[in-house]
């Protein structure tokens, strides 16, 4: 009955939600020098991740002529606002509406991608994804192997905005990395926040293999931090480790990096050390640094917020089980979502909050 | 006919016309021409009969479903209703006269935009409106929301939220239909803008194939979301999109046009003659969704110079004026009446309880609809365990 007394107001659960992000908890971090190379350290501006998004594409296209932009409505700026003032700056040529055929857009991307331009491309919802599916899966992904490295399309890259916003039910919440993380040959890429998404989108569109680049939609107005205003790369395929800590490894990614920050305060008060990984790159992944970090607290914990069954957390556990079995003190714990459609009603239910992440930190430390 | 008088009986019963004798004289209405692909114009319907009591009962059914979509725009900016809203406003002469021409026995499966769809299908304003404020006494016990409804009893298969992709899903009702041998037609709805998914035409070379009994109906209301036809489709004429396939376009702000145009196609598709192509020419009122106000890729006076000239509702209005069937001042009554009554179910609404939180875990598989999972949250009391309620 608590329950149903608590969400008697549908609006609610959306207060619910960015509680559980915390709006009034600050998230902004400052750059780190040793792994971003700044030339002029000084030049920055307060931006949220959307503006990031953006200014990391602007940059791209100044930078190299080659680069396109595409997709449902992007023409004005798409429906999230991350391509606003690109057609005025690059054209018609170069910044271009598609229909909408998501299957479409994903060939075609490939298509131009391996014919040698920059492509940007996006799906207007992590959800719409699935018709494109066979596409990246079967054409992207396999393009370099198949033709004995004849032709790629690494220089493509999918931008497309993912994971819950407090009102999105079914068709506008999912997380679908976990289906891509199955096929090799794709990188996939998810930012916690607006320094790593910069950063790591200008990474993604100038590697040399074809991306999928998450974007957690809450975060684009949310979060907010001083972004260098100059062009600057976050190496993929490396996690990072935000907090250092010695009881407990939190291993995320995306927006659910902002739930385990605050399990880990949380737990801190109680006297537990967490140490906080932010994996940032989900295909590949770096394995070697969660290793490190696990042999040295012997205890780990992964969350993100797609359901449990085969999301990615079960790869995590299952590697790190097999490279530190005799470092681990407690069973690796995964805290995710249910095994259940994304719901419209009681999605606060439904997420793995800081509450959740909290809990487990207690029954893996005292197990 | 059967739908619009039960929606009517059930929604609007206290406002009653003067006199009954009154309303049994026919009324001739000359329909818009038909535009054809791969058939003769000659095939096709020019005129339509009516009654005065017929016209009356469309013009309280769109007054009521365009009231329920003007409650949800205000009800969502107040945030009672949340997830993804998609509006039918000035589309709904397009419900009214399908479902004139169609029977219950025959199917139909939509898209996101689709409350009034559902209301065509035997809906009430209650359920619909409870459904996206996500009550228990909503169409899908409110666990669907905006996009999703559904009957099984009146073969509407929803509700669907991803572009174009009901579109095979009613190919293959068409073939149920056509393997059981019924007198029945299945009508597949999609946009203009999902008119360019591929999949449509997978599904249509299928129904050409096998000659089903299925209407393809694209509503083209000009844009989709923020790009206008001309900038996102290479054809803009979707009724010829079909190729072999047979096509009509409609002007279906007019009720009748679009009334008379399916009781043709179904008697096309029941005689055995396989699909067809239509394109509905229509008009939205309010943006793509909620987060779309609507006017950033059209201009104010475009929407309101279509409101005032080509409005459904408004046409109907104007032939029940020109026959002197009912009154400026008595139309204004049924108005006032609607507004009222849909004001009451919504305050209601507001009471009525949330789906109980076991609902979260049940009807993912099969029979699970009596067991009350464990779910453990963080405090023993907010788990959903009936041992802690």
């Amino acid at each position: 009955m608590f329950l149903r007394n608590a969400y008697r107001k549908s609006h609610a659960s959306t207060k619910r939600f960015f509680a559980s992000v915390a709006v009034d908890y600050d998230f902004s971090e400052t750059p780190n020098l040793d792994e971003i190379h700044l030339k002029s350290p000084k030049k920055k501006t307060k931006i949220n991740l959307c503006t990031a998004i953006r200014d990391a594409m602007d940059t791209a296209m100044e930078t190299d002529d080659s680069s396109i932009h595409f997709g449902e409505d992007v023409k004005f700026g798409g429906v999230f606002r991350c391509s606003v003032g690109l057609l005025e700056k690059y054209g018609n040529d170069r910044v271009f509406n598609t229909p909408l055929c998501e299957q479409g857009i994903a060939g075609f991307a490939i298509g131009t991608a391996c014919s040698g331009a920059t492509t940007i491309a996006e799906m207007q919802f992590a959800d719409y994804i699935f018709p494109a599916f066979d596409q990246i899966v079967n054409e992207a992904a396999k393009y370099r192997y198949r033709s004995g490295d004849e032709f790629n399309c690494g220089s493509l890259t999918i931008r497309t905005p993912c994971s819950a916003v407090g009102h999105g039910a079914h068709y506008h919440s999912q997380s679908p990395e976990a289906y891509f993380a199955h096929t090799p040959g794709l990188v996939l890429v998810m930012p916690r926040s607006p320094i790593q998404a910069k950063g790591l989108l200008l990474s993604s569109i100038r590697s040399k293999d074809p991306v999928i680049f998450f974007e957690p939609k809450a975060l684009y107005r949310i979060a907010e931090e001083e972004v260098p205003d100059e062009d600057y790369e976050i190496p993929l395929g490396q996690a990072e480790v935000l907090t250092e800590g010695s009881d407990v490894t939190l291993v995320g990614y995306g927006i659910q990096m902002r739930k385990l920050i605050l399990a880990a305060e949380m737990a801190k008060k109680d006297g537990i050390s967490c140490e906080v990984i932010d994996l940032r790159t989900i295909l590949p992944w770096d394995a070697d640094t969660v290793e490190q970090s696990v042999k040295k607290t012997g205890r780990l914990i992964v969350s993100h917020e797609a359901p449990i069954t085969n999301g990615f957390a079960s790869e995590v556990s299952s590697k790190i089980q097999e490279r530190c079995f005799l470092h681990l003190e407690a069973p690796i714990k995964r805290v995710c979502g249910y095994d259940t459609p994304f719901p419209l009603v009681y999605e606060p239910i439904y997420l793995p909050d800081q509450y959740k992440v909290y809990e487990a930190i207690k029954q893996t430390v005292n197990f | 006919m059967l739908i619009t008088s039960s929606l009517t009986r059930r929604n609007i019963s206290r406002v009653k016309p003067q006199s009954f004798s009154f309303f049994s004289s026919s009324i001739e209405v000359e329909l818009p021409k038909f535009k054809v692909h791969r058939l003769e114009e000659s095939e096709l319907p020019t005129k339509a009969t009516t009654t005065k009591s017929e016209l009356l009962n469309y013009y309280k059914d769109m007054a009521l479903m365009r009231r329920v979509e003007i409650v949800s725009d205000m009800l969502y900016k107040n945030k009672w209703i949340r997830g993804f809203c998609h509006l039918y406003d000035g589309q709904e002469s397009i419900t009214v006269g399908m479902e004139a021409a169609l029977t219950m026995e025959d199917h139909i499966i939509n898209a996101y935009r689709d409350h009034t769809t559902a209301m065509g299908r035997g809906h009430t304003s209650y359920q619909i409106i409870a459904e996206m404020m996500q009550r228990s006494t909503g169409s899908s016990k409110g666990k669907g929301g905006s996009m999703h409804y559904y009957s099984s009893k009146n073969n509407f298969y929803g509700g669907n939220g991803i572009v174009g992709a009901q579109v095979p899903v009613g190919t293959g009702v068409a073939f149920g239909i056509k393997y059981e041998g019924k007198k029945q037609v299945c009508v597949s709805m999609y946009g203009d803008g999902a008119a360019n998914q591929g999949q449509i035409y997978e599904a249509a070379n299928m129904a050409g194939l096998w000659k089903l009994p299925i209407i393809y109906t694209c509503e083209n209301n000009k844009y989709a979301m923020g790009t206008s036809v001309e900038r996102h489709a290479h054809n803009t004429d979707f009724y010829k999109r079909g190729d072999l396939i047979p096509g009509i376009r409609c002007e279906a702000n007019n009720v009748f046009a679009v009334r008379e145009l399916y009781k043709w196609g179904k008697k096309y598709c029941t005689d055995g003659k396989g699909p067809l192509f239509f394109e509905l020419q229509t008009y939205r009122y309010h943006g793509h969704s909620m987060s779309d106000p609507g006017i950033t890729y059209r201009t104010r006076e475009e929407v309101t110079e279509y409101r005032k000239t080509q409005d459904p509702i408004l046409l109907v209005k104007k032939w029940i004026l020109e026959h002197d069937i009912a009154t400026e001042k008595y139309l204004k009554e049924i108005d006032k009446e609607i507004r009222a009554r849909i004001d009451e179910e919504v305050e209601q609404i507001k009471n009525d309880p949330m789906p109980a939180p076991e609902e979260l875990m049940t009807e993912i598989y099969e029979g699970q609809e009596t067991e009350k999972p464990y779910i453990r949250n963080v405090d023993m009391i907010s788990s959903i365990n009936k041992n802690f309620e």
